[in-house]
C-alpha cells in the first residue's frame, strides 16, 4: 500500500513540526501557560511529581495503548490484567507508595486502562468498616495481592435502593457460620468490576438473619474462586455479564450463591458485629454502611468525570484550530471553525465548565477530608451534609460532563464518530458515571431531602451545617444590574443564584406542606414534586459552584494573567448558566426581559474574550499526546497525517477479508444461491 | 415477483412492511445472531454475507419498487448499516439522475456485476462542497480525465462500502479544462480490479478503522494519483466536456436540491424510528423493573410508577410520535413538490429546502439527546449492550453530521428565515410556514418586540398552543434579524455580521421548526377518525407543547406570550398529563409495532421476561468461553506465586 510523502507534508508546516494553525494560537497566550498548570496542580511540587509519574508509565511499552481502538473484548482484558500486575513490578521498582505523593497520578497516568480497581473499593471497605482484626488479617493479603479483591452491591434487580437487595445471610450458631445465598434470579450480585474472571473475594452485601429476624444489609466477606487454580469455589456461579458500551477491560460479573457458608470472622464488624449466640450489637450510625459509596463518590470526580471533559475540550479545541470549513469572509482561505460564533457556543462553556468543577473538586475534598477525620473519631455529625454533598455533587458534574463530552464529539463533525479521534470512548466511558455509585436522580433526590430538611431548620431559626446557611437568608428583591457590563460582577451573579436555589427550595417545600395539608400522604406528595425537588437540588448545587468559583478566583496570585482569564472563564460559566436557564431567572421576574437581555449580550461578548485564549486554556491541562490517544487533539496538530497513519494500522487493512472470496465474487458471479 | 406473493400483496391492502416481513422472518437464511459477540471483522463478514443474500433474494422476487426494497432491507438487516447501501442509495440513484440516456445504456445493464459506492466527503471537507479538493483534469490528448489526491486533506475519506467492499466509485471531483477550474462534478472510476478485487495501479483505498458504532461498514479513504479514466465516464447529463475539452454549462443547478431534500427528509423519520425504539425499549423495561418504595411497607413499586421517570420518558413518547408525523407530513409534501419540479415549476423548493435543513437538524439533535436520556432511564442495564439502546444511539447519532451538519443547516433555515423577514419589511407578503411574518408588518412603527402584543393562550388548547409556539418564532426570527441588522450597521462585512449573530441565528431556526412540528402534530389530531384513539394522540400533543413551553419558558416569558402564573400553570399541566398517559403507557409503544427480533433488546422485550434472558445472554460473553480465563495462567498466577 502506498504511503504518502511524509516529509512533503510536513514541509508545509512550520518549525518543530507543529501545524501553523495551532502554533499561532500559542503565540497570543494572555497568560503563562505553565503557571495555570501549577495552579491546577496546587503548586509546582505537585506538577513536578506528576509529570515524572506520567513519563515513567508512557515510556514503558507494557502500558501502552497504542492499539487499544483495534482489540477486542478478550484482548483488552488481557492487556488489563498485564497492566495491573506489571503495575506492581513498576511500583516497586520507582519506589512508589500507596500513600506516596505519586499515586495519585497513576491512574491518570494509565487513563484508567488497567484491572483491579475494585481491588482497592475491597480495600478501602474493610479499611473503613473492618475491625482492627479484620483490616490486620486482610489488608496485608491485599497488598501484596495474594487475593484479588471486588465489591458486590448491584444485583440484577437492584441497584441505587439499597435496602432492596435480596441476597442473604442467615447467621447458624451451631456452625458460627452465615450462610450466604441468592433466593431469585433478580438477586444475582451483577455488574461488579474485575468479579467476572479476577476476583478470588468479594465483599458481599446481604441482608443479616438472625434467629428469623432480618437486621438490614451489611457487608460480608466472600471467597469466590481458589487461590490454587482459580477454579469458582463450592456453591458459586459466577462469570462476566458480556458486552458493554466501554469498559471492555473490565470483567463486570455476575456472582450467585448457594448456601455458601462462611465465618462468622468474615461480616465486617467495626459498626455492628453478630456475637456468637447471635446477639446484634451496633455502634454508631448504620449509614456509616454506606460511607463508602459516598467517599467512592467524590473520589471519582476527579479521574473519571472531570479529567474525560478536560481531555475531551482539548481533543475538539485544538482540533477547532486545525480543521478549516468554509469561508467567513469572500476571498479569504476558508476559516477556522473555532472562529465561528456556533463553535464556540459549543466548546467554551464546556471549557469554563471543566475549570469550575475542577475548583469544586478541591472544595468538595476538603471538605471530606474533615469530615472523615471526625468519622474516625466516632463523630457522625457532618454524615447527613456529606452524603447529600457526594450525591448532589456527583449527579451533577457526571451529567454535566457526560453532555459536554458528547457537545465536544458532536463538534468535531465527522471525524469525532471515528474512534481514532478517542471521543467516542472518552463518551461511552463517562455516560456509565451517570449510573454508577448511585443513580443521578435518586442521588439529587437525598440531596433534596436533606435541604428541605435544613430548610425547615433554618425557618425555625435552628443551626444548619455551614453549605446551607444562605436558606435562612431568603429576603425578596429585584436583581439590580443596569447595564450588561454589570453581570460582570460576581456579586451580581452570586445573588442571582442564591436567590433561583432559594425560591426553587421554599416553593416545593410549600407545594409538598401544601399537599399533606390537603390529605395527601406524605410519601405520595413527596412523588408528586419529585420534578420541583430535582430542580431545587441542583440549583442549590449549581449556586455553590458558582460561588465557589468566584471564590477561588479572589484567592487566586494576580501575577501573570493567570487571575483575569479565571476571572473570564467564571463570568462565562456564570452567564452562561443563566442563559440556558433563562426561564428559572425570569420566573418571578428576579431578572428581567430586559436584564436577559444584557446577560446575553454579555455572555456572546465573553466568547469572543475567551476566544483568543481558548488553546493556552487546554494546554494547561497539560495531557500528554499518549495520555489523550487522539488523531484529532495531538499537541502539534498534524491532524490529518494522523488519521490517515493510524487508519492504516487497523486490523481490516491488514488481513484479507474472507469476505470476497465468501460472498462478494459468487454475488458477482451470480452464483450465491449455491451457498 | 412470485406469483403467490403477488397475489397475497394485492389482496391485503397492508403496506409493504408487513409483506416484507413475512417473506423475510420465514427465511432461515435471515436468522438473527447475536452481534454483540463478534468482532468488528466478524461482523462486517455477516454484514456482507446477509447483504448478498438480500441481492440475490431481490432478484429472486422481482422487488424493484425503491419503497419495497427499503423495507425489505430493513427487515433483512435489523437496523444495522449496510456495506451495499451506496450501491442502492447512491450509486445506481446517481447514475440513474446525473447520466446520459447512453451512459445509463452501458452502466446501468453493469451494474449487477459490480458494486459502487459515493464517493464525496474528503479527510479535510465535509459539509462545505465548495471546498472539496480532488481534481479531475481532462486530457484532449488522450479523452481522458487525470485524476489526482493533490493533499491529504484530499484523500476521500468515511464513503461507506469504499474501503474493501466496492469496486467502483462516483467520485466528486474539481473539474479542470482547458486550464480552468469548472467547479464539482460526478465521475464513475473503477477502483478495484473485477475477478481479483485488487486494487488498480495508481489507487490507494482501504478501511478508515475502527468507529463509535458502524461495525459492519467498511468506511473507506480513497487516494488517487494521476488515475486516467475514459472522457465517457464524466456523468454528463447537465453539463458536458466535449471531446476537445470545451465546458458545457448545465441549465440549472438547483436541481442537485432534490436528492438532498430526499435524503434530508428520510432522515426526520429515522429521527422518529430511532427514537420511537428506544421508547419502546424503556418504557417496557420501566414496568418491568421494580425499585425503591413509593408507600412505605409496600413491595417496590414499578419504576415507572415515579413522577421522575415519568417526567423523562412521556415527553420523549409524544416526541416520537410527533416526529412521526412530521416525517410523514415531509415525505408526502417531497412528493408533491417532487411532482412540479419535473413540470417545470421550482416555486416551492426554497421552502422545502429550508424547511427539511431545519428539520433534519431539529429531530436529529432531539432524538439524539432522546435516545441517551431512555438509555440512562434504563439505569445501569442501559449500559450493556442486551439493552440494545446502544446501538440504536451509536447508528443514529451520526445522522446530526452526515448528509449535512446540523449546525449548518441551521444556519440554512435562517438564511431563509431572514430572507423572508427582509421581504415582509420590504413589503412583500411571504407564504407557507413563514406566513406568521406578515403580521410583522401592522407592527413595525413601534418600537418594543412584536410578539408582546398579548396572545390569550388556553393551555388546554393545542390550537391556542400552536399560537404560543408561533408568536414565539415570530419574536425570535424578528430578533436575530434585528440583531444582525445592528451588526451591519456597525459597518462590519456582511459575513462578519453574520457570524456573530450566528448563535441567535440557530435559536431563530430552532424555535421555527419547534413551532412548525406543534403545529403539524395539531393538525394531525383532526385527521384521526377514532375518538379514543384521537383522544390519547391529543394528550400527547398536548404534553409535547407544554413540555415546550416548561423547557423554554424564558422564552415565552420574555416575549410577554405568557406570565409567571400561566408558566407555573402549564408547569402542573405537564405533571398531571404525566398521570394521565401512566395507563396507556405500554400500550403506546406497542403501536410502534416493533418485532423483537427488529429491537434487539433483552430489556425491551414484548414478553417482559427480562432478567432471565439477560442472564442467558451473558453466558454467551466471549469471556466465558472457558470457566478460567487464560489471563489467570499468563499473569495471575505468576503474580501471586512472585509476591
Amino acid at each position: 500500500m502506498a504511503l504518502l510523502d511524509t516529509s512533503k507534508y510536513a514541509q508545509g508546516f512550520g518549525l518543530g513540526g507543529v501545524n501553523p494553525d495551532l502554533a499561532s494560537e500559542r503565540q497570543t497566550a494572555s497568560f503563562s501557560v505553565e503557571r495555570l498548570t501549577t495552579v491546577l496542580d496546587g503548586g509546582a511540587e505537585h506538577t513536578r511529581v506528576r509529570r515524572a509519574v506520567v513519563e515513567a508509565i508512557e515510556r514503558d511499552p507494557v502500558f501502552s495503548r497504542e492499539n487499544q481502538y483495534f482489540q477486542t473484548q478478550n484482548e483488552r482484558y488481557e492487556a488489563a490484567v498485564r497492566k495491573a500486575v506489571h503495575l506492581q513490578k513498576k511500583m516497586h521498582e520507582m519506589g512508589w507508595r500507596e500513600d506516596g505523593p505519586e499515586f495519585i497520578y497513576i491512574y491518570r497516568a494509565l487513563a484508567g486502562d488497567v484491572a483491579f480497581l475494585l481491588h482497592r473499593v475491597f480495600m478501602r471497605s474493610i479499611s473503613v468498616l473492618g475491625s482492627d482484626e479484620q483490616v490486620a488479617k486482610w489488608i496485608p493479603l491485599a497488598t501484596k495481592h495474594q487475593l484479588i479483591g471486588s465489591y458486590a452491591q448491584t444485583e440484577l434487580g437492584h441497584g441505587t435502593y439499597l435496602q432492596g437487595l435480596e441476597t442473604t445471610a442467615v447467621f447458624d450458631t451451631t456452625t458460627q457460620e452465615f450462610i450466604l445465598n441468592t433466593p431469585k434470579i433478580s438477586a444475582m450480585k451483577w455488574w461488579p468490576g474485575d468479579m467476572g474472571r479476577s476476583a478470588t473475594h468479594t465483599v458481599v452485601f446481604a441482608q443479616l438473619y438472625v434467629h428469623g429476624k432480618c437486621y438490614g444489609v451489611h457487608p460480608f466477606i466472600v471467597q469466590m474462586r481458589s487461590l490454587r487454580d482459580h477454579s469458582l469455589c463450592p456453591g458459586i456461579t459466577a462469570g462476566d455479564i458480556g458486552p458493554k458500551m466501554n469498559f471492555e477491560h473490565i470483567d463486570n460479573g455476575y456472582l450467585m450463591l448457594q448456601n455458601v457458608r462462611i465465618p462468622r470472622e468474615n461480616m465486617l464488624n467495626k459498626f455492628c458485629e453478630v456475637q456468637p449466640d447471635g446477639t446484634y450489637i451496633r455502634r454508631g450510625s448504620q449509614k456509616i454502611n454506606y460511607f463508602t459509596m459516598t467517599t467512592l463518590r467524590v473520589s471519582l470526580l476527579s479521574d473519571e468525570v472531570i479529567l474525560p471533559l478536560m481531555k475531551a475540550c482539548t481533543i475538539a479545541i485544538r482540533y477547532s484550530a486545525v480543521r478549516r470549513q468554509s469561508k467567513l469572509n469572500p476571498g479569504e482561505e476558508e476559516a477556522k471553525i473555532l472562529d465561528y460564533q456556533t463553535q464556540q457556543e459549543k466548546l467554551l462553556p464546556q471549557l469554563a465548565a471543566a475549570y469550575a468543577f475542577h475548583f469544586i473538586n478541591n472544595y468538595l475534598h476538603k471538605l471530606f477530608d474533615r469530615g472523615y477525620k471526625e468519622i474516625q473519631e466516632r463523630n457522625f455529625s457532618s454524615l447527613p451534609e456529606l452524603h447529600a454533598s457526594s450525591s448532589g455533587f456527583k449527579a451533577m458534574l457526571s451529567q454535566y460532563c457526560t453532555a459536554g463530552v458528547e457537545i465536544c464529539l458532536r463538534a468535531c463533525g465527522g471525524h469525532g464518530y471515528s474512534l481514532l479521534s478517542g471521543l467516542p470512548s472518552l463518551y461511552t466511558k463517562i455516560l456509565a458515571s451517570c449510573i454508577y455509585e448511585g443513580e443521578n436522580t435518586i442521588l439529587l433526590l437525598q440531596t433534596a431531602r436533606f435541604l428541605i430538611k435544613c430548610f425547615a431548620a433554618a425557618s425555625a431559626g435552628q443551626p444548619v451545617p455551614q453549605s446551607v446557611t444562605y436558606l435562612a437568608a431568603v429576603k425578596p428583591g429585584k436583581c439590580p444590574a443596569k447595564n450588561k457590563l454589570d453581570f460582570l460582577n460576581p456579586d451580581i451573579y452570586v445573588e442571582a443564584y442564591q436567590h433561583i436555589a432559594i425560591r426553587l427550595l421554599s416553593s416545593t417545600a410549600a407545594k409538598l406542606q401544601d399537599l399533606i395539608q390537603s390529605g395527601v400522604k406524605k410519601h405520595e406528595a413527596w412523588n408528586q414534586c419529585t420534578v420541583q425537588l430535582v430542580q431545587a437540588a441542583k440549583a442549590h448545587c449549581h449556586y455553590i459552584t458558582v460561588k465557589n468559583f468566584v471564590e477561588t478566583v479572589e484567592k487566586l496570585e494576580n501575577k501573570a494573567g493567570i487571575q483575569k482569564i479565571m476571572k473570564h472563564l467564571c463570568d462565562l460559566y456564570a452567564l452562561h448558566g443563566i442563559f440556558s436557564n433563562a426561564g428559572l431567572f425570569l420566573h418571578d421576574g428576579y431578572i428581567s426581559g430586559a436584564q436577559m437581555d444584557m446577560i446575553t449580550a454579555s455572555y456572546l461578548d465573553l466568547l469572543g474574550v475567551i476566544r483568543k485564549d481558548a488553546v493556552p486554556l487546554v494546554d494547561a491541562f497539560d495531557f500528554t499526546d499518549k495520555s489523550l490517544n487522539s488523531a484529532l487533539g495531538s499537541y502539534d496538530g498534524n491532524v490529518y497525517q494522523r488519521l490517515y497513519e493510524w487508519a492504516q494500522k487497523s486490523p481490516t487493512n491488514q488481513q484479507i477479508s474472507p469476505a470476497y472470496e465468501k460472498y462478494l465474487r459468487p454475488l458477482l458471479h451470480n452464483k450465491l444461491s449455491k451457498l | 415477483m412470485q406469483p403467490e406473493v403477488q397475489q397475497r400483496k394485492k389482496a391485503e391492502s397492508f403496506s409493504c412492511t408487513i409483506y416484507c416481513e413475512a417473506l423475510v422472518i420465514n427465511d432461515p437464511d435471515f436468522q438473527h445472531e447475536d452481534l454483540n459477540f463478534l468482532s468488528r471483522s466478524q461482523r462486517y463478514e455477516q454484514a456482507i454475507r446477509k447483504s448478498s443474500l438480500m441481492v440475490m433474494k431481490l432478484r429472486e422476487y422481482g422487488i424493484a419498487d425503491p419503497e419495497e426494497i427499503y423495507w425489505f432491507k430493513r427487515t433483512c438487516l435489523g437496523n444495522f448499516p449496510e456495506p451495499f447501501g451506496l450501491h442502492f442509495s447512491m450509486f445506481q440513484k446517481t447514475i440513474e439522475s446525473q447520466a446520459t440516456d447512453s451512459q445509463k445504456k452501458k452502466w446501468l445493464p453493469l451494474v449487477r456485476g459490480i458494486i459502487g459506492t459515493y464517493a464525496q466527503t474528503e479527510m479535510g471537507h465535509g459539509t462545505h462542497l465548495r471546498g472539496l479538493e480532488t481534481t479531475a483534469t481532462y486530457d484532449p490528448a488522450t479523452q481522458e480525465f487525470i485524476l489526482n489526491s493533490p493533499t491529504v486533506t484530499s484523500i476521500k475519506w468515511w464513503p461507506g462500502g469504499l474501503g474493501k467492499t466496492s469496486n467502483h466509485a462516483i467520485v466528486l471531483a474539481q473539474l479542470y479544462t482547458q486550464g480552468q477550474c469548472k467547479g464539482l462534478h460526478a465521475f464513475i472510476v473503477p477502483i478495484r480490479q473485477l475477478g481479483t478485487h485488487e486494487p488498480l495501479p495508481g489507487i490507494t483505498v482501504g478501511d478508515i478503522g475502527p468507529k463509535f458504532g458502524y461495525d459492519e461498514m467498511d468506511n473507506g479513504y480513497l487516494k488517487m494519483d494521476n488515475f486516467r479514466i475514459p472522457r465517457e465516464n464524466m456523468l454528463m447529463k447537465y453539463a458536458q466536456v466535449e471531446p476537445d475539452g470545451t465546458y458545457v454549462k448545465p441549465l440549472s443547478d438547483k436541481l442537485t436540491y432534490g436528492t438532498m431534500v430526499f435524503i434530508r427528509s428520510l432522515i426526520v423519520g429515522d429521527s422518529a424510528r430511532s427514537l420511537s425504539r428506544a421508547c419502546t425499549i424503556a418504557i417496557r423495561y420501566s414496568a418491568v423493573r421494580h425499585q425503591s418504595e413509593l408507600k412505605p411497607g409496600e413491595p417496590e413499586p414499578q419504576i415507572l410508577d415515579y413522577q421522575t421517570q415519568q417526567y423523562k420518558l412521556f415527553p420523549l413518547l409524544a416526541t416520537a410520535y410527533a416526529f412521526h408525523f412530521v416525517g410523514a407530513y415531509i415525505k408526502d409534501t417531497y412528493r408533491r413538490i417532487s411532482g412540479d419540479i419535473n413540470e417545470g415549476d421550482l416555486s416551492e423548493l426554497p421552502e422545502l429546502h429550508a424547511l427539511t435543513a431545519g428539520l433534519k437538524a431539529f429531530t436529529s439533535w432531539t432524538a439524539n439527546a432522546g435516545i441517551e436520556e431512555c438509555r440512562m432511564a434504563c439505569g445501569g442495564h442501559g449500559y450493556s449492550r442486551c439493552s440494545g439502546i446502544p446501538d440504536i444511539y451509536v447508528t443514529f447519532t451520526p445522522s446530526c453530521t452526515y448528509e449535512g451538519e446540523n449546525t449548518v443547516m441551521m444556519l440554512q433555515t435562517a438564511r431563509f428565515l431572514v430572507k423572508s423577514y427582509n421581504q415582509v419589511a420590504a413589503g412583500q407578503r411571504v407564504s407557507g410556514m413563514v406566513s406568521y411574518l406578515n403580521d410583522l408588518s401592522r407592527q413595525r412603527i413601534q418600537p418594543q418586540h412584536v410578539a408582546a402584543r398579548t396572545v390569550s393562550v388556553r393551555i388546554n388548547d393545542p390550537v391556542s398552543l400552536v399560537e404560543a409556539y408561533k408568536a414565539r418564532a415570530a419574536r425570535l426570527v424578528e430578533a436575530a434579524a434585528k440583531n444582525l441588522q445592528a451588526e451591519l450597521n456597525h459597518r462590519k462585512s456582511k459575513e462578519d455580521a453574520w457570524n456573530r449573530t450566528s448563535v441567535d441565528l440557530v435559536r431563530a431556526s430552532e424555535v421555527h421548526c419547534h413551532y412548525v412540528i406543534v403545529k403539524l402534530f395539531t393538525a394531525k389530531l383532526s385527521e384521526i377518525s377514532n375518538a379514543a384513539v384521537r383522544a390519547v394522540m391529543t394528550e400527547l400533543c398536548l404534553l409535547y407543547a407544554l413540555y415546550g413551553i416548561s423547557k423554554n419558558a424564558g422564552d415565552f416569558m420574555q416575549a410577554g406570550i405568557l406570565t409567571d402564573a400561566q408558566i407555573t400553570q402549564v408547569n402542573q399541566r405537564v405533571k398531571e398529563l404525566l398521570a394521565i398517559i401512566r395507563p396507556n403507557a405500554v400500550a403506546l409503544v406497542d403501536s410502534f409495532d416493533f418485532h423483537d427480533t427488529h429491537l434487539g433488546s433483552v430489556l425491551g422485550r414484548y414478553d417482559g421476561n427480562v432478567y432471565e434472558n439477560m442472564f442467558e445472554w451473558a453466558k454467551k460473553s466471549p469471556l466465558n468461553k472457558t470457566e478460567v480465563h487464560e489471563s489467570f495462567h499468563k499473569h495471575l498466577k505468576p503474580m501471586q506465586a512472585k509476591l
